[in-house]
């Protein structure tokens, strides 16, 4: 029986020699797994989603068939189920909420910042986020709109009476459901818990241990929604310069307090609205590129290794990416073109990627192993690169799911 | 009114609207101003295919023409005609079933729609046989289909071989879009070409509408 500790170990030492550009004894491979396992298991989305038994179950399983180089933790991703449930939650459709049970759930696009809330949420962001972003995008906490700003509570005695405000019926329901969201979030993270000891135990590191996002994306994603954002970048671009300067301090220390409390330095950062056909050069260059490169820069001084999946194609912003600090940063490379991405990452990033998606949902096993060794070919020379799909393989044939690890792990051998 | 013109065209809104309320108190006539979007829009959708404008002009434009056309409305009398050119041809457009994805579905059509093409938009998650029905309605030249996910392939599938079944394949062009599209999807589903830009679905309905 293989000593765990040691593969752990070399695990580990295979990644973060392909992060600064060593060569390390295979090119690794660990693609982002989505509901696959479930599928594997024969159980649908719905289950896992709900049944963390079950989804620890079927992801142990997965990695034992497979035996990626990092492992996925699904929990704070997927088996958000019950808790997404108890906060009727609404930027997400999931299975059995709008989409049938075997369906990965999928993003509502929301504007939970109006564009004349920008001046509330710069100025008093705590206040607009309890009393306004939560309240939306968590039905059962609506009520939590009725209550006092905290900011006007000044005491000595105008500010002994806040607590009346959760008399109101309806806010108190509220704090009811804040209580079975707590329990629900805290067996979700207990499981989540459990799992990665037993991910330990069988020797696979964690493929990360937070994860954060560019400040442009934040605010796109979640406050002002893509639409509100790209009007907004010729409406008004001075606010969403303000509110990226206040979101940028959240996502650095989103991804520190993460990789602090998981002990894994490896921070997940997917980019979503920066692609060539999204914005102009200068327009990136403007509203997207400064933030984010600060944040990387502030990430990697703090001893982390962003892992940035770089969704889409990206081809103009690569010149960009690359000013960054050498052998620290992961680009996982989706749409863009690889070749163009090996030219701009020399000497620099080790670059993760990038299996079309498409050969394993619709190809054959042949197919997989032709569009494997094109990447490998291309990629694999002396390190700095880790073997990955574009996106998920969550929709992938099986057999191609055995193919692309069989023949990653039979070439890519140094 | 060529100030007007370049007010929309380089998207400056408030000088934009004001001119058009401006015009029409004055009394000119409403399909000549309406006119005068079209023509700035033509010259948007240039600009896009020329990489000068990007997502956020096409959709500031957008917002700009519903406002402007809410200006216009009052002033047009009924059985008054659009200057405008003929129709180049129909295009039906819908995110499959499955899919609630919109934002490439609405700059598709609206690209779609600055080219010269009718635009009938079915929304997201629509039903393969809506879509199918639809065709069979409707007749449009081009059918576009659209899907962020990888769950969007056999959808996108299933409305090809339903249009087989009807018949009616080899009268309507199949354009598939999202993401997640590329050959091996294209091959897969049965479509004629696949976009991951909205000006590749225009491109193809000139080339293929153009020649009528």
């Amino acid at each position: 029986m293989a000593d765990n500790s040691q593969l752990l170990a070399e695990r580990k030492k295979r990644y973060f020699d392909c992060v600064e550009l060593k060569k390390p004894d295979r090119v690794p491979i660990a693609p982002l797994a989505e509901f696959f396992p479930a599928r594997l298991k024969n159980y649908t989305v719905k289950e896992v989603m709900y049944n963390h038994d079950l989804m620890s179950e079927a992801w142990l399983y997965y990695h034992e068939k497979y035996q990626p180089d990092q492992s996925q933790n699904p929990f704070r991703l997927r088996g958000f189920g019950p808790l997404l449930e108890t906060l009727d939650f609404q930027h997400l459709k999931w299975a059995g909420h709008g989409l049938p049970d075997n369906m990965a759930y999928q993003f509502v696009e929301l504007e939970l910042l109006k564009v004349e809330e920008y001046d509330h949420f710069i100025n008093d962001m705590s206040d607009f986020m309890l009393r306004r972003y939560i309240p939306r995008v968590c039905k059962s906490l609506a009520a939590f709109e009725k209550l006092p700003p905290f900011s006007a509570q000044f005491s000595y005695f105008w500010g002994l009476f806040w607590p009346t405000a959760f008399l109101d019926p309806e806010v108190a329901k509220a704090v009811e459901s804040v209580r079975e969201a707590a329990l629900a979030g805290a067996k979700l993270l207990a499981a989540g818990r459990e799992l990665e000891g037993k991910y330990q135990a069988a020797g696979f590191p964690p493929s990360s241990g937070g994860y954060t996002q560019a400040p442009f994306d934040t605010l796109s994603d979640v406050l002002r929604g893509t639409k509100g954002l790209m009007l907004d970048m010729r409406r008004c671009p001075d606010k969403i310069m303000a509110a990226c300067e206040k979101i940028l301090p959240l996502m650095i220390n989103a991804a520190l307090g993460a990789a602090k409390a998981s002990g894994c330095p490896i921070t997940f950062i997917p980019l979503h609205k920066c692609m060539d056909t999204f914005m102009s050069q200068a327009q990136f260059e403007k509203f997207y590129w400064p933030h984010f490169q600060e944040l990387l820069q502030e990430l990697c001084r703090n001893g982390l290794y962003p892992w940035v999946l770089v969704e889409g194609n990206c081809d103009n912003r690569l010149n960009s990416f690359r000013n960054v600090p050498e052998g620290k940063i992961v680009w996982h490379i989706e749409g863009s073109n690889l070749r163009k991405a090996k030219e701009a990452f020399r000497g620099v990033s080790c670059i993760r990627g990038n299996l079309p998606v498409s050969v394993l949902v619709m190809g054959s096993p042949d197919d997989v192993r032709a569009e494997c060794k094109k990447i490998l070919d291309l990629m694999k020379d002396d390190g700095g690169f880790i073997f990955d799909t574009g996106v998920n393989i969550g929709d992938a044939r099986f057999e191609n799911v055995d193919a692309m690890f069989d023949y990653v792990r039979e070439h890519g051998v140094y | 009114m060529q100030e007007l013109l370049n007010a929309v065209v380089e998207l400056m809104e408030d000088e934009a609207l004001a001119l058009t309320k401006e015009y029409m108190e004055k009394g000119k006539s409403a399909n000549e101003v309406f006119d005068v979007y079209k023509a700035a829009l033509a010259e948007i959708g240039a600009r896009f295919e020329k990489k000068e404008y990007f997502v956020p002009e096409l959709i500031l434009s957008g917002e700009l023409i519903k406002a402007g056309s809410e200006i216009i409305k009052p002033y047009l009398t009924t059985g008054e005609n659009s200057s405008g050119k003929p129709k180049l041809g129909k295009a039906l457009i819908a995110t499959v079933e499955g899919d609630i994805h919109d934002i490439g579905k609405n700059i598709a059509g609206m690209m779609m729609d600055i080219a010269g093409l009718e635009v009938m938009d079915l929304g997201v998650d629509v039903a393969t046989d809506k879509i199918v029905n639809e065709a069979i309605s409707w007749q449009p030249d081009i059918i576009g289909l659209s899907g962020l996910l990888t769950l969007a392939y056999d959808p996108m599938k299933m409305v090809v071989e339903g249009l087989k079944k009807e018949g009616l394949r080899d009268k309507i062009k199949v354009i598939i879009g999202g993401g997640q599209t590329d050959e091996h999807v294209r091959k897969y589903v049965g479509a004629d070409i696949f976009a991951t830009d909205a000006m590749v679905n225009v491109t193809f309905a000139q080339q293929v509408l153009g020649g009528r």
